[in-house]
């Protein structure tokens, strides 16, 4: 057995103190070791955007990345946005636009889009379509996505 | 009455679970004490198996146990067929080779299953897959369809005299007579691609036994929860009611996670009954490119007979078919080619055989389309040429040929997946073709924008074609909706939801019935100890057979709910009124009792009941049609195309659709533009290539390109017709696949039409990137 590393990661504001084998994956210890399973891993090479986290506020693939490359990092994932009962405006925009269907890419999309519309408050369309252009969706065909990246954008203008 | 909760779009029951990251997908599911397996698969194509040495990978710690055919024993076998052979067609011949759980005595394709780690983490099994060893005799790989009956070719099944699967004619008319009688015959090559189901989530089991109560629990992403659960009974030699088999949140199926009989639900639930643990498998991409089915994979030898003014008299198709190297799913996809061919035209005389072949390949089962798409393609194609040949625009040789909506319903007289004759049962196609023609204004663009352009210099092209969608096949479905002493609803069938939005859609066909919010409807799919019965998700069948099974169901409560309350208010039924949660004399709505004081009136603890008395607030319904309900629709492309980079802008993209009633016509928007990102991904980017050796060069999303956001049009313009179908009470067809089956042909079709004058000749309906900059470069002589 592999020697264990001690690691400090924060996510979603808690600090968690591990001990983790170096070639954990940041995506396996988010969702298997902290339980966190709203991060979903689709490929397991960096390509489908699925497992996207952000990353001292910077979107990142988990799966591409070992939990020890980030410690003393401040993670975000999809649990840090909004509840069930109160949902932030861009998941509720989301819903509104049905711009998801089996749900599976959509946390990395949230995570993706909650970075982009932070540094973009009001993008067109094509900006809002090519903000999303990392992220796969086998389900939508994308339109209805772009349509819910822009109304979460009046909608937090609007908060 | 309340309002209609039917062609209303409302929001979807399920988002904010999924949005929130509170779903709850296979691998959200851990137990303590879980054992994880990974699969060992052959890099031979083609081999026999000599030795599997396991004794390394034993001894790794944290490996509790390898396991390979041999160490199966009797409980090793295949299959069994999850379609049965098509008998109904006299004369088929079908060589049934269901699958093999685990490749005991020969190697029959790359990917393919030797041996399972059981370990203490998955990281742990797949390190030991690398100390597996494999002594093999490699044989020679079979791969290219044309050449697997030739006589020297190697055989898949050594049983068999040849590589042939299957065998099936069926003719209508004579073909032999149209061709003697035309002006024009074409005679075409015509292939098909090779393409992925590609779904965001891979498959997944995992099994549970309880050794004290001897139930076995397995959640599985299986679009056909009963079936598998049947299978696993059947291997396992429990009773149904001993195993529960229950869907988690699935991400996304398109098809290829219909399959049971596989190495996941034959060997984990065996191994969680002799470990007596908590048994996970999911896999990986990599696995899910080479291992998990795929489809496509066909070549056509297409001709059409014509009359010089357009009009058709006959079509021949006779066409290889690519089954991989076992042919469990029977006959659906080559069958919903023969049906597809006539797609909505007078084909008086039609000949078309299938052969279907074995390969060295990934075993072939339905990807969204199913076979739908290589017919509409091959019949359009078709079209096109002829078209060319007469000098006559593509458009107006449609026009001539389309069936008139006096004629529907129309006998095919071809019997499709569902062993039954195909019927063009209802809608008005000539409409849906001026309706697109009109949007895209096909007129304006041939006659006044496209010479200017061409005269720049610019290779902008149209395509218009026709399609129709086989959907809601039999046998059948079913469903129970109970009102509970809540008065909150609740439906369960045994169906399964990969995120078409049956939380949402199923509700509202309740709600219309029994007067309650939708939201106070709960929606319990493919959860085997809840409901016993179903067939599963596939053919775009799941909101005309389950929906109507609820409905019925529905209407079954609602009569009760009436029956029970008139007693209790001491009121005739046809002077109350279900709404708003409660059932209420219509003229005096304060006299009133709540469905929830029904449900517990429903069920009486004391005193008698009346002989024949079914208790509770709740109704079963089975729904089985006696056909298919056919969607169809129209395709309009605008490509814009650089020459010399041969990249492709969607300028226009147009479809009109007639699925008859939209129960949720966002749901519906949705299904078309999700198919459309597939066909489009299809006609342009996704494309499953093997080598010489029978290795899979595309195993990763690195080289097998997936269509994303900014590959798709800015806008998808959906126009709709709405034919209710006459076969079922709310006039329902299916739309999953509708976008999946026309682009192909319209793109290749807005191909040529850009390049005018080059005479592309485009026969497959994959013309990637760098394809179509060689096309144009040969085009041009360069």
């Amino acid at each position: 057995m592999t020697q264990k590393v001690k690691v400090a990661i924060t996510v979603n504001g808690t600090l968690y103190e591990r001990d983790v084998e170096p070639r954990l994956l940041l995506s396996d210890f988010i969702r298997h070791d902290l339980g966190l399973k709203g991060t979903h891993v689709g490929c397991e090479h960096g390509l489908c955007g699925a497992c996207t986290v952000l990353i001292d506020g910077h979107s990142a693939r988990s799966c591409t990345l070992f939990a020890v490359m980030v410690d003393g990092s401040e993670i975000k994932t999809v649990e840090s946005l909004g509840t069930i009962d109160n949902m932030h405006p861009l998941q509720e925009a989301f819903h509104e636009k049905h711009a998801l269907q089996c749900g599976f890419c959509t946390p990395g999309f949230l995570m993706t889009a909650v970075e982009y519309l932070e540094g973009n408050p009001n993008p067109t369309a094509e900006q809002a379509r090519e903000a999303i252009d990392g992220n796969f969706c086998r389900c939508t065909g994308y339109e209805n996505i772009v349509e819910a990246v822009q109304l979460a954008a009046k909608k937090m203008a609007a908060h | 009455m309340t309002e209609s909760t039917i062609s209303k779009s409302f929001k979807r029951n399920e988002d904010p679970r999924l949005l929130t990251g509170n779903g709850n997908y296979i691998d959200d599911i851990d137990f303590p004490g879980m054992l994880h397996v990974a699969i060992k698969r052959s890099d031979y194509a083609h081999a026999r198996i000599k030795k599997i040495d396991t004794e390394e990978a034993k001894k790794i710690p944290g490996v509790v146990a390898v396991y390979t055919a041999e160490d199966l024993g009797d409980y090793w076998r295949p299959g069994p067929l999850q379609v049965p052979p098509p008998t109904a067609i006299k004369g088929s011949v079908f060589h049934a080779r269901p699958l093999e759980c685990i490749a005991k005595h020969k190697i029959r394709f790359s990917g393919e299953p030797v041996a399972v780690v059981v370990a203490e983490s998955r990281y742990i099994a797949e390190d030991a897959l690398d100390f597996i060893y494999l002594d093999v005799e490699p044989l020679q790989y079979v791969g290219e369809l044309e050449k697997t009956l030739d006589p020297d070719a190697p055989l898949i099944h050594e049983d068999l005299e040849s590589n042939l699967a299957a065998d099936v004619v069926q003719e209508v008319g004579s073909w032999e007579k149209a061709a003697a009688e035309a002006d024009v015959v074409i005679k075409k090559r015509i292939v098909t691609n090779h393409v992925a189901g590609a779904a965001l989530e891979n498959r997944g089991l995992i099994a549970v036994w309880d050794d004290n109560f001897k139930i076995l629990n397995v959640w599985a992403t299986t679009q056909g929860p009963i079936p598998m659960r049947n299978s696993i009974a059947r291997y396992l030699g429990l009773m149904e009611n001993q195993i529960r088999l229950m869907n988690p949140d699935i991400g996304g199926g398109f098809g290829p996670k219909i399959m049971s009989s596989q190495i996941d639900d034959v060997v984990v639930p065996w191994i969680a009954m002799k470990l007596k643990k908590p048994i996970k498998w999911v896999e990986d991409r990599r696995e899910n490119f080479l291992g998990t089915t795929s489809e496509r994979d066909q070549v056509h030898y297409a001709e059409i007979a014509l009359k010089n003014d357009g009009t058709i008299l006959g079509v021949k198709d006779v066409f290889y078919h690519n089954t991989g190297a076992y042919n469990p799913y029977g006959m659906t996809i080559p069958l919903n080619t023969q049906t597809h061919v006539i797609s909505i035209y007078n084909i008086p005389n039609y000949y078309t055989q299938i052969k279907m072949v074995f390969t060295n390949q990934m075993v072939v089962t339905p990807v969204r389309g199913a076979g739908r798409s290589h017919g509409i393609f091959v019949m359009e194609r078709l079209l096109d040429f002829a078209a060319k040949e007469l000098g006559m625009d593509p458009v107006e040789l449609r026009r001539k040929n389309i069936l008139p909506p006096e004629k529907l319903p129309f006998r095919t007289g071809v019997i499709g997946q569902d062993f039954v004759e195909n019927v063009l049962d209802s809608g008005n196609y000539p409409l849906a073709l001026e309706k697109t023609v009109d949007a895209i204004e096909y007129e304006k663009f041939k006659k006044e924008i496209q010479p200017k352009l061409r005269a720049e210099g610019k290779n902008k092209g149209i395509g218009v074609i026709m399609f129709t969608e086989g959907t809601a096949v039999g046998p059948y479905e079913g469903a129970k909706v109970m009102v509970g002493v809540t008065g909150k609803v609740n439906i369960v069938c045994a169906y399964s939801n990969q995120g078409q939005g049956h939380y949402t859609t199923l509700a509202q066909i309740a709600a219309n019935q029994l007067g309650v919010d939708i939201k106070d409807i709960s929606v319990v799919i493919g959860d085997t100890g809840q409901w016993q019965w179903g067939v599963g998700a596939f053919a775009s069948r799941g909101i005309t057979l389950v929906g109507t099974a609820v409905h019925q169901a529905s209407v079954k409560v609602r009569e009760k709910a009436l029956e029970l309350a008139s007693k209790l208010l001491n009121t005739p039924k046809d002077e109350l009124e279900v709404a708003d949660g409660v059932v209420r004399v219509a003229d005096v709505p304060e006299h009133f009792i709540s469905l929830g004081e029904l449900a517990m009136r429903a069920n009486p603890t004391r005193g008698t009941v009346e002989e024949g008395m079914e208790p509770g607030l709740e109704a079963a319904s089975y729904y089985g049609p006696p056909h298919g309900a056919t969607g169809y629709g129209c395709l309009g492309l605008i490509l814009d195309i650089d020459p010399e980079t041969a990249k492709v802008k969607i300028e226009r993209l147009v479809i009109t659709d007639d699925c008859g009633t939209n129960i949720n016509p966002m749901i519906v928007d949705g299904q078309i533009h999700g198919g459309l990102q597939m066909g489009i991904g299809e006609a342009f980017y996704e494309n499953l290539v093997y080598d010489d050796y029978g290795q899979l060069v595309t195993a990763s999303f690195m080289d097998y390109l997936f269509p994303q956001a900014t590959d798709m049009p800015e806008k998808f313009e959906i126009k709709h017709l709405v034919t209710p179908s006459p076969l079922n009470p709310l006039g329902i067809k299916g739309i999953g696949e509708a976008g999946a089956i026309c682009v192909p042909a319209c793109f290749m079709q807005a191909l040529e039409d850009a390049f005018e004058g080059m005479d592309l000749d485009i026969t497959q309906s994959f013309m990637g990137p760098s394809k179509l900059f060689h096309y144009v470069q040969k085009a041009k002589g360069a």
